[in-house]
């Protein structure tokens, strides 16, 4: 009982977190959704979703409930346990990274000191869910596009690891909260942008997103790695998709733009939070912005790009950091 | 990037089949493709057809010439009126049929406005096979325009009879001409744009160059015309090289590109919409008064028995009628050569080596309907 209550707090905190990520995930997913398919329409001179509500605001509860609605379907030889497990598998860990982000000083889960490998190692099992979901699918298109994700998130996350692991010897620290505090006169986009513009090209590859998205290319691969799959088992692969994109861009965030700093707002207690959401959501709308503006690279391209200019450049960066950062 | 051909010679049993189509997102209708694919690379490519035949020359075959006007306009849903002129221009000369100068000016007039919403459409799906899909709004926006003037004067939007032999069925008003003259000074005033957003964009054109290079002689091969043709440097156009119509009145270019790639296909469509507006824009100058029937047609049109030929050119390069005769109201025979056809068939040869995301490309650039393909 003793180790009970000494436990406790701990827990408490645990499932608090634990809920408070749910809620993330799934506003988020709801927020995004209907962002994106408003951005979308207002850029391509059409209204988007209007009929729902005003202005179409509960459009994307309303496709959640027919989604949950629709029939799973396993298609014909595909491998079953690993079809189902998939989508499971591209959803489920997107909870963990977004205990250790810090949404201001206060508001975090915890604070690892290994905060920055949590989030990366755990972000890389979207990719793993890909590749099975492709797989088991026993559809070439699929297969195709499980290839792709694999060989682009490879080659992707490089030039992302780099850019990162520049802040980190500027810092001396691999958590957040650490990497928040040394941005306090000026913010690290302004010391490394090369660090940042590599890793704001990587991140569109790393969530798939076009002009990146050759994963799902539906011109070439009608839909990618989730071709077969319908219903709740296609929206968790959706789900997870947004969830990465905030955690990405939560990221960048963190290690950029300076967290959760900003002027102090009325309500200076959660002006932090404010702050951190409202840059958060730039990056999105950045994000979205492009996707409904460029045509698709092809992969050779999006390759060659990536590891001629991309790892180069990145690779420079970081060996002229460490140079400074000794010399100074 | 195309793969050699030859160093792949000996791995056939890597290859596997990929069905791409009936139903496949940049097929743009019913054509399936059977590619043989190593890794990404498509080695072999087989175009099966026949989803959507509809036995159009043989219907010809069963009923009166006149009657069969409003097929022409099912068989290219995106250019029925150029296929209507094509007819209307066969019969005529084949019955010796005077048609006013008024019609001819109608013809041009609503053919060039057809041309540009081809173009339009074209360039819309084109750019979605790309992965971009914004452009396909404004230019859904732009063609939405045409496609109203017309609705007005032919009475429908996409399928039109609206061409007779001896001129057109309804004569154009003032309001026709008002709209179509607001509309080449709209289409005017978004070409920078679409130059700007899409033409000079470093993925499009990274995406577009080198890729389905054709050469004039690869072209005569396999019969490919249309813009695929002008993008090698032939300045073929059935509206200069056998004028029909009053064509040889007006002061157009015929825009050619040297490079006979995807991005020469692309520039030669884009600058041919600025053509065909400068087109209009004379003839809506020009614009006599008068009839638009010819006073003396008969209601059953007897053709000389003969051979006859009428060719035009169509959104997608040159579409020629062939009728044989025996002398009496009914064709014996009505062969269409479509455009499309022809520019498919030279696609196992000039996808060859490809990489998947290419072969997109390289058949968005032949602008294929299928209805015409299949008809």
């Amino acid at each position: 009982m003793e180790i009970f209550y000494s436990i406790l707090p701990d827990l408490i905190r645990m499932v608090v977190c634990a809920v408070c990520g749910a809620a993330i995930v799934f506003g988020n997913a709801l927020v995004m959704g209907y962002a994106e398919r408003k951005l979308a329409g207002h850029i391509m001179l059409r209204p988007g979703p209007m009929e729902v509500g005003f202005h179409g605001v509960y459009q994307l509860v309303v496709d959640g409930l027919k989604l949950m609605g629709k029939q799973l379907v396993v298609p014909k030889n595909a491998d079953r346990p690993l079809f189902m497990l998939a989508p499971l598998l591209a959803f489920a860990p997107v909870f963990v990274p977004l205990l250790v982000i810090p949404f201001s000083d206060k508001i975090q889960g915890f604070d690892l000191d290994i905060g920055l490998l949590v989030i990366l190692a755990l972000a890389s099992i979207n990719l793993l869910a890909i590749l099975i979901g492709g797989w088991s699918s026993n559809n070439k298109y699929s297969l195709f596009g499980a290839f792709r994700a694999v060989s682009q998130n490879v080659a992707y996350e490089i030039p992302m690891l780099l850019s990162l692991l520049s802040i980190i010897f500027m810092t001396n620290t691999f958590s957040l909260k650490g990497v928040v505090a040394a941005q306090s006169p000026v913010w690290f986009i302004v010391i490394q942008p090369l660090a940042f513009l590599i890793y704001l090209v990587a991140i569109v590859a790393e969530t798939n997103r076009a002009p990146f998205d050759l994963p799902e290319a539906e011109s070439e691969l009608t839909a990618g790695f989730h071709t077969e799959y319908a219903g709740m088992s296609f929206s968790l692969f959706v789900l997870g998709e947004y969830a990465n994109m905030f955690i990405v861009c939560s990221v960048a965030t963190v290690f950029f733009l300076g967290g959760s700093s900003g002027i102090p707002l009325p309500y200076f207690e959660y002006s932090g939070i404010i702050w951190f959401l409202l840059k958060v959501y730039l990056l999105m709308f950045f994000l979205i912005w492009i996707r409904w503006t460029y045509p698709r690279t092809r992969f050779d391209q999006l390759m060659n790009f990536c590891w001629k200019y991309l790892i180069p450049f990145s690779l420079v960066n970081l060996i002229i950091t460490v140079v400074m950062v000794k010399l100074l | 990037m195309a793969m050699d051909v030859e160093t792949l010679e000996d791995s056939r049993h890597h290859r596997y089949v990929l069905n791409m189509g009936p139903q496949h997102p940049s097929t743009h209708g019913v054509l399936r493709i059977l590619l043989e694919l190593e890794g990404e690379y498509a080695m072999e490519l087989l175009p099966v057809l026949g989803y959507g035949h509809r036995c159009h020359e043989k219907i010809a075959e069963h009923k009166p010439v006149k009657s069969f006007m409003p097929n022409t306009a099912r068989m290219d849903y995106l250019g029925a009126l150029i296929y209507n002129h094509g007819y209307a221009h066969l019969l005529e000369k084949a019955a010796g049929v005077e048609v006013p100068e008024r019609a001819e000016y109608i013809r041009v007039i609503t053919s060039e406005l057809n041309r540009i919403q081809s173009h339009l459409l074209w360039y819309g799906a084109y750019l979605l096979d790309l992965g971009a899909f914004t452009p396909i709004m404004y230019a859904f926006d732009d063609r939405e325009h045409i496609l109203d003037i017309l609705e007005d004067v032919t009475g429908s939007r996409l399928t039109y009879c609206y061409f007779r032999v001896g001129g057109v069925s309804k004569d154009i008003d003032d309001k026709f001409v008002t709209s179509t003259r607001a509309f080449i000074k709209r289409l005017r005033s978004r070409f920078p744009m679409y130059e700007d957003l899409v033409n000079g964009n470093i993925i499009l054109q990274k995406r577009l160059n080198d890729v389905g290079e054709l050469t004039p002689q690869l072209c005569a091969r396999y019969g490919v015309t249309g813009p695929l043709l002008r993008g090698t440097g032939v300045d073929y156009d059935m509206r200069r090289a056998e004028p029909y119509s009053i064509y040889p009145q007006f002061d157009f270019e015929i825009p050619t590109e040297t490079k006979g790639d995807c991005m020469a296909s692309f520039l030669v469509r884009f600058r041919e919409m600025e053509q065909s507006l400068r087109i209009i824009e004379q003839a809506l100058d020009g614009l006599p008064e008068g009839p638009v029937m010819a006073a003396k047609v008969p209601k059953k049109l007897k053709i000389p028995a003969g051979d006859y030929n009428a060719s035009v050119e169509a959104p997608r390069g040159e579409l020629s009628y062939y009728l044989v005769s025996d002398g009496s109201d009914v064709p014996y025979r009505l062969k269409v050569r479509t455009p499309s056809y022809s520019n498919l068939s030279v696609v196992p040869e000039m996808c060859q080596g490809m990489l998947l995301s290419d072969v997109v490309s390289a058949m968005g650039a032949l602008d294929l309907v299928i209805p015409e393909i299949d008809r």
